[in-house]
């Protein structure tokens, strides 16, 4: 039965410069799958595009891309990739221009999938009562609609599947689900019918699995973390797909890290919601049918995964701004380290307090203390050596956000003694760009598919 | 019977959707499970993330990973970029579930080293 080798090599934007060369380099496979936006990102993207109609994408991914285009080439490995952001158009024109300076004109073709940015048409659907309620709050979006900053639909598998059955050999798509850039190529190379939802599913949860990158290879894995053979070279995954919906996660021979069942079992409950319902676009896979076994070293294969019909609705994903916020901090070194840095946020607090600034929130933690659990961290030591008091506001008022990264630094001179950390200078004032997760019918939109050779 | 942190009997992942974060517990042992499901109930858990967990603790089993899921609503101040937190994401809160204390047969205790 035919294998199909589908690596990762990136997690997220600002994830390993070298992983995808890695995976194209240290060994076989047939396509690589990159994901880059997160929620925040299309918002980055949107105010770029903005300023420069040309930009609005991962600008990373073609210098990259221009990098492994010999090996792409020779070895018809294909590339599946939501860098085209906002803008997926100029993402590709670049990487055609990179491709013909390369001296690969007429030797790749790139596919884009496009369609999903409906920041143009929320004014249309709101008159025609789509309302694109927050799924958390119920709140219809026209309640925020002069914020709105990006506006997108993610479209699943099936997209990505016809970019390549179209011969693309680079997808370029703007906001396709992580788990649809490896389910696409599966889809493509085995024929799986829309409706056959157990081989959706499990090149869904195949696609969840690797959509982390090196988060199921070994990183920022908590089972004897210690022993994870050489993280400095840690590999990313592969998935070896068969036709069959089985599959095998493991990685290149001879990188670090490590793959076993108990491994790959974080990974899979890693930002699960109901484990009998994780929807996509493509199918509503069920988690709990999956049987794991060992096979071999650094080798986990799945099989039994049963799924469900896909909903008739798309997840849609906005962007708004939502204030401001800004978070400063000092470090209080031994003796009575928690004290002072107790006493520094009492008086910041009342200084605050007398210049009559108000805000939506005021958080105070101490670093070394009680940051990550909160009360669960018990009491410190009382010979503790250092601990950082960090401060953080968050108001629709931007002026009363810039006053208060005046007040924290000052303490250096005018609060309590042995404080340090100051070096990196007053606190930062940050636009918050809060997201809105809602529903539309699929019937609404229509992904715009298309390829131009290089 | 005795005491032991849920550290010694399972290993766990957290992460975020909004203002949600999920936990997911995972039992080192087939045999842990079923203690796991006994002892760690979506109300002990409020109880373990008071002050931190602000909303309902859901929970779902996943027997075939020998593996519980928690979400704990409202444990994020708000979430993403909205929250002022250092762990915005939740990630840590897969460890400070594993601080927690369950009761279990002194055989086990014993097999776990407490």
């Amino acid at each position: 039965m035919k294998t199909v080798r589908i690596a990762n090599g990136q997690g997220f934007w600002g994830d390993s410069l070298q992983a995808p060369i890695e995976q194209v380099r240290r060994g076989p496979i047939d396509y690589l799958t990159l994901d880059y936006l997160a929620e925040i990102t299309m918002s980055i993207m949107q105010k770029q595009r903005a300023r420069d109609p040309r930009s609005g994408y991962a600008r990373d991914f073609v210098s990259m891309i221009e990098e492994i285009l010999p090996d792409l080439v020779e070895r018809n490995i294909k590339v599946v990739a939501n860098a085209g952001g906002v803008n997926p158009e100029a993402c590709r024109d670049a990487v055609v221009e990179a491709a013909r300076r390369r001296g690969f004109g007429g030797k790749i073709k790139i596919a884009i999938v496009a369609g999903d940015d409906i920041m143009e048409r929320l004014d249309d659907f709101i008159r025609r009562g789509v309302e694109l309620k927050n799924q958390e709050t119920g709140e219809p979006l026209a309640s925020i609609r002069s914020r709105v900053q990006s506006a997108n639909v993610y479209f699943g598998g099936r997209h990505v599947a016809e970019g390549l059955d179209k011969g693309g050999q680079i997808i370029i798509a703007g906001r396709v689900t992580d788990t649809g850039l490896s389910l696409g190529p599966m889809i493509h190379e085995f024929g799986w019918a829309p409706d056959d939802w157990d081989k959706l599913s499990a090149g869904t949860i195949a696609g969840h699995t690797v959509e982390c990158g090196a988060q199921c290879t070994g990183g920022n894995c908590l089972i004897d973390w210690e022993t994870i053979p050489n993280m400095a070279d840690i590999g990313y995954p592969i998935i070896e797909a068969q036709k069959d919906g089985t599959f095998v996660i493991t990685k290149h021979d001879g990188t670090g890290g490590r793959i076993t069942v108990p491994s790959i079992k974080e990974q899979l409950l890693y930002e699960m919601g109901d484990p009998r319902e994780y929807i996509t676009p493509d199918c509503v896979a069920d988690f709990t049918t999956i049987n794991l076994e060992q096979d071999g070293t650094d080798r986990v294969r799945f099989s039994g995964i049963k799924g469900l019909p896909a909903t008739d609705l798309y997840k849609v994903s906005v962007s708004y701004s939502a204030g401001w916020k800004a978070v400063g901090s000092l470090v209080y070194g031994w003796p009575d380290a928690y004290k002072k840095a107790q006493s520094a946020d009492r008086i910041a607090r009342e200084r605050l307090d007398r210049l009559g600034l108000k805000f939506d929130s005021i958080l105070t933690e101490f670093v070394g203390v009680d940051a990550c659990h909160g009360a669960l961290s018990g009491p410190p030591s009382p010979d503790i050596a250092e601990v950082t008091f960090r401060m953080g506001v968050r108001s629709e008022d931007k002026k009363a956000v810039e006053r208060f990264t005046r007040e924290v630094a000052p303490l250096v001179l005018n609060g309590p003694p042995t404080v340090t950390g100051f070096a990196s200078g007053r606190a930062k004032v940050e636009e918050i760009i809060a997201y809105w997760p809602a529903l539309i019918p699929k019937k609404e939109v229509q992904a715009k598919i298309s390829v131009v050779e290089a | 019977m005795a005491r032991v942190k849920l550290l010694k009997l399972a290993h766990a992942r957290s992460g975020d959707k909004g203002d949600t974060a999920n936990v997911g517990l995972i039992a080192y042992k087939p045999e842990y499970y079923p203690l796991l499901v006994e002892l760690v109930t979506a109300e002990r858990v409020k109880e373990h993330f008071k002050g931190i967990c602000l909303g309902e603790v859901e929970r779902f089993e996943v027997p075939n990973l020998h593996a519980l899921n928690f979400l704990l609503h409202q444990s994020l101040d708000g979430g993403g970029t909205l929250s002022l937190k250092t762990d915005a994401q939740g990630k840590t809160y897969s460890a400070a579930l594993l601080r927690m204390e369950i009761d279990v047969d002194d055989a086990v205790a014993r097999e776990v080293g407490s």
